[in-house]
């Protein structure tokens, strides 16, 4: 089996601890802006709860027959504290462990998290955008609200931004250096032999 | 023949030319359009903010209005004491209270003079004080919300005019009655018995520095005569008060003859630190009167008044070294101490100088005792020995000065039109702008404070005539706007105002903007028929009253449907505005209402009381367009006679099977 280097499992629990601020700031972010609401509206993202403007942007969204934001709306908020608890865990095991499979299931791990949760963002955002109440007020045949998964798009009178907020990016510098500690681990060993 | 033809057209020539001389001598009209670059200084473009809010009385509309400068657009009204139809102020339930006396409800006052709150005599952006000159109040305005909060009574006054101005560090507001009257249990007098039972009364308001709220710290009992305006002492002159007065004739009819016959009249020095000490060593006296306070209560969006009755008085013709005159030429109006707080500058309306006292001088003449006698047993200090000096023909009628941060000062002449720039320190006239016309108080942003923010200096005028388009025999009320940061006033722009402006202050925008508030909380809201959700929407019956705990929120109304209403019941629509988002009011109006409508900002809770009159079914809607859907925001309640069986129910957007025979 082979071994990691001190530097590379150094990086590793470093990155992996750094996980832990996803906990405590947001981490994805909703802009959007109209020309009634030139200072923008924000929605905030956390592990398990969503802030900001949310009961403003219900309101506005009412009258196109999108759902009311709720925290109940989203299981995730209940289980993603315990996935993100679970990559630390793995990340610093990872580091005790001292084993280059360990860091191979753990980049796959990282990967795959991110994109189920791209996956499961984009899901609900078409829910959300296309699953509009029959009886709403303005109805505009093959117009749907679906929010950007990352980017800017126009939805009606309103200029809508989806993208990472500090948590999101914090949580990407993890992935990239525990990542590049797997490029940089195969890359010496391949240079050795 | 000839010659009488020829001495006929020789006349004539005379005469013609002789008329074209004449014409040409007459005197031109003087200019009254500003030049050059003058409009570009009032502009602001589009999507940008004016430096200064500018906080202007209304006289007779009894509001205070807020104007933005140098643009002179005007923002808002504050209804303070008078009924306000367009929002609900003085009709609403909760906003009736605001307007009570002791002469019960009152809902119309006069509203003359303004008074920013300062710290260390420096302008601090939270309240704003004003007077009621006809049934004497005081009102605090919370400059977070430009919402009227408290107003005070003031008993033993007959006309609060010399008010609301205050201390350095808003420990006091002062309110001088401008009609003394006989008070106590001695008042069905003779009117001629003035000078027996008639006093004056000066009331000293103390003013919370943690949360603003005034209470009647004392009243100083003087001599009959009529209080006019005021100023506090600053820096060295900090625990002093100055006021101007008028009528020191004490006379009781026809006072534009009666009152004028005086060479002087008297500015009063108030040593309010020395009236501390007495209250400290008990020589107070309480006595027994009757007036109101009310307070309004944010957390309940509910004003509650209180009949006090009892004030603690002080007479300075007992206490000794309270009060001092010092003779002030031809009725002073205007008495205003400068930045430094050496100066006290006397307006003898009917002078033709202004008088500049020092505060050094008088304090050494109260020491050398160098008194020309008493006035109703108060010392009057001698006039040369108070005097800085005097500015020589400064114009013809001086109203009112105010100071920029350059040490010079801006008196407006009522009788001569105009505005003179003179140095406080040399006396000597620097400039002078003829104003549009009859100019009363002026105002220069921070003026009366110990820190002028200067720039410019605004006039309040009494007449416009030729100024703005004509609309019939009654006309706008109007303001100009000069330039000062040059050696030379420059006229900048006119423009017209709501009421009658007596007075305003000016602050910069940054001390007021940041902290202004965008919504109420309704996690904070604790008025007792708020319904803070759809959910808590619905209708009770308390016998004959019905109270409809109503919500709004885009676009419609809960309930919208209301039966049960029977023709005696008085029906209380508690309408509780659930947006949590920054300019979006709701209104609410009720067909056949005798009071007005409301208006309900995002998290506040209002009440509206309607009575009906006949049975029938009566619309309600949203009087403030609140979103695309606005038209829609409407509903209907159902009214039946006394005694019908109809029963009590409620509804939105409930759709009822007619075969049902329900509510039938």
């Amino acid at each position: 089996m082979k071994s990691l280097k001190p530097v590379s499992r150094l990086i590793i629990a470093l990155a992996s601890l750094l996980m832990i601020s996803a906990y405590f700031v947001p981490l994805w972010q909703i802009l959007m802006w109209a020309p009634q609401y030139p200072e923008g509206l924000e929605m905030d993202i956390w592990i398990n709860n969503i802030t900001g403007d949310v009961k403003v942007i219900s309101a506005l969204n009412h009258y196109i027959g999108m759902k009311h934001i709720e925290v109940e709306m989203f299981p995730e908020f209940g289980y993603m504290i315990y996935i993100v608890g679970f990559l630390i865990g793995f990340g610093l095991l990872t580091a005790l462990l001292n084993r280059r499979l360990m860091l191979w299931l753990f980049s796959i791990l990282l990967v795959a998290t991110a994109v189920a949760a791209l996956v499961d963002f984009w899901l609900w955002g078409y829910d959300y955008g296309h699953n509009l109440d029959p009886t709403a007020a303005i109805n505009i045949p093959g117009m749907s609200y679906q929010p950007p998964l990352i980017g800017t798009k126009q939805l009606l009178n309103f200029t809508a931004f989806s993208g990472p907020d500090i948590g999101g990016w914090l949580f990407m510098a993890s992935g990239v250096a525990i990542i590049g500690t797997l490029a940089y681990e195969i890359y010496t060993s391949k240079k050795k032999a | 023949m000839k010659n009488k033809i020829i001495s006929r057209v020789l006349t004539a020539l005379v005469v013609i030319a002789s008329a074209i001389v004449w014409q040409s001598c007459k005197p031109k009209a003087p200019a009254t359009v500003s030049m050059g670059d003058a409009a570009s200084k009032a502009f602001v473009p589009p999507g940008k903010y004016d430096e200064f809010y500018n906080v202007v009385s209304g006289g007779f509309n009894g509001q205070m209005s807020i104007y933005g400068l140098p643009s002179g657009r005007l923002f808002r009204i504050i209804p303070v004491f008078s009924q306000f139809p367009e929002n609900g102020y003085g009709y609403s339930e909760e906003t009736i209270p605001m307007l009570n006396t002791s002469h019960g409800f009152v809902p119309w006052d006069d509203l003359h003079h303004i008074a920013l709150s300062t710290t260390s005599g420096q302008h601090d952006g939270r309240w704003a004080f004003a007077n009621a000159n006809n049934t004497p109040r005081v009102a605090r305005v919370d400059m977070k919300t430009f919402k009227t909060v408290e107003i005070l009574e003031l008993p033993h006054s007959g006309g609060n005019h010399s008010s609301p101005f205050i201390t350095e560090n808003t420990e006091y507001v002062v309110a001088g009655t401008r009609f003394s009257v006989p008070v106590g249990d001695k008042t069905d007098v003779p009117i001629s018995s003035f000078k027996e039972n008639f006093k004056g009364y000066i009331s000293f308001i103390s003013v919370d520095p943690a949360d603003g709220k005034m209470k009647i710290a004392f009243q100083l009992k003087t001599p009959g005569v009529s209080f006019d305006l005021a100023r506090a002492g600053k820096g060295k002159s900090h625990g002093w008060f100055f006021f101007s007065t008028y009528n020191t004739e004490q006379a009781y009819t026809l006072l534009e003859v009666n009152a004028s016959q005086k060479d002087k009249d008297f500015i009063m020095a108030v040593n309010w630190k020395k009236a501390e000490e007495y209250i400290k060593a008990g020589k107070g006296q309480t006595v027994k009167a009757k007036y109101a306070h009310n307070e309004w209560d944010e957390s309940t969006h509910t004003g509650v008044s209180n009949i006090m009755d009892e004030v603690l008085q002080l007479d300075p013709a007992e206490l000794k070294d309270i009060i001092y005159f010092i003779p002030c030429p031809k009725s002073p109006h205007g008495c205003d101490t400068d930045p430094t707080g050496e100066y006290i500058v006397g307006s003898g309306k009917l002078a033709a100088l202004i008088p500049v006292f020092s505060f050094t001088k008088i304090q050494q003449a109260i020491a050398n005792k160098d008194f020309e006698g008493e006035f109703a047993g108060i010392p009057v200090i001698k006039y040369e020995a108070a005097l800085h000096g005097e500015v020589k023909k400064p114009g013809l009628g001086p109203l009112h000065t105010e100071f920029d941060e350059k040490g010079n000062a801006y008196t407006s002449f009522f009788v001569s039109s105009e505005i003179v720039k003179w140095n406080v320190q040399s006396l000597e006239v620097l400039d002078r702008v003829p104003t549009y016309y009859s100019i009363g108080h002026l105002s220069v942003p921070g003026g009366p404070t110990a820190k002028p923010h200067g720039k410019y200096v605004v006039a309040y005028n009494k007449i416009t005539k030729d100024r703005y388009l004509p609309t019939g025999p009654e006309l706008t009320q109007s303001a100009q706007l000069y330039d000062i940061s040059g050696d030379k006033m420059q006229l900048v722009l006119d423009f017209p105002t709501t009421g009658e402006p007596h007075y305003a202050e000016s602050i910069p925008a940054e001390m007021v903007m940041p902290n202004s508030q965008k919504i109420y909380k309704l996690e904070e809201n604790k008025h007792p028929y708020a319904a803070l959700g759809e959910g808590q929407a619905k209708v009770e019956r308390k016998g004959k009253e019905v109270h409809v705990y109503m919500t709004a929120i885009r676009s419609h109304l809960t309930p919208d449907n209301i039966e049960g209403v029977k023709l005696g019941d008085d029906v209380y629509f508690h309408v509780t505005n659930l947006e949590q988002d920054w300019d979006v009011p709701h209104g609410f109006a009720i067909k056949g209402a005798n009071n007005a409508e409301l208006l309900v900002m995002p998290g506040e809770t209002a009440t509206l009381k309607w009575k009906p009159l006949t049975t029938g079914i009566f619309p309600f809607y949203c009087t403030d367009f609140c979103s695309a859907l606005h038209q829609e925001m409407q509903g209907y309640i159902r009214v039946s006679p006394a005694g019908s069986n109809v029963p009590l129910k409620f509804s939105t957007g409930k759709i009822e099977d007619q075969s049902s025979g329900a509510g039938q």
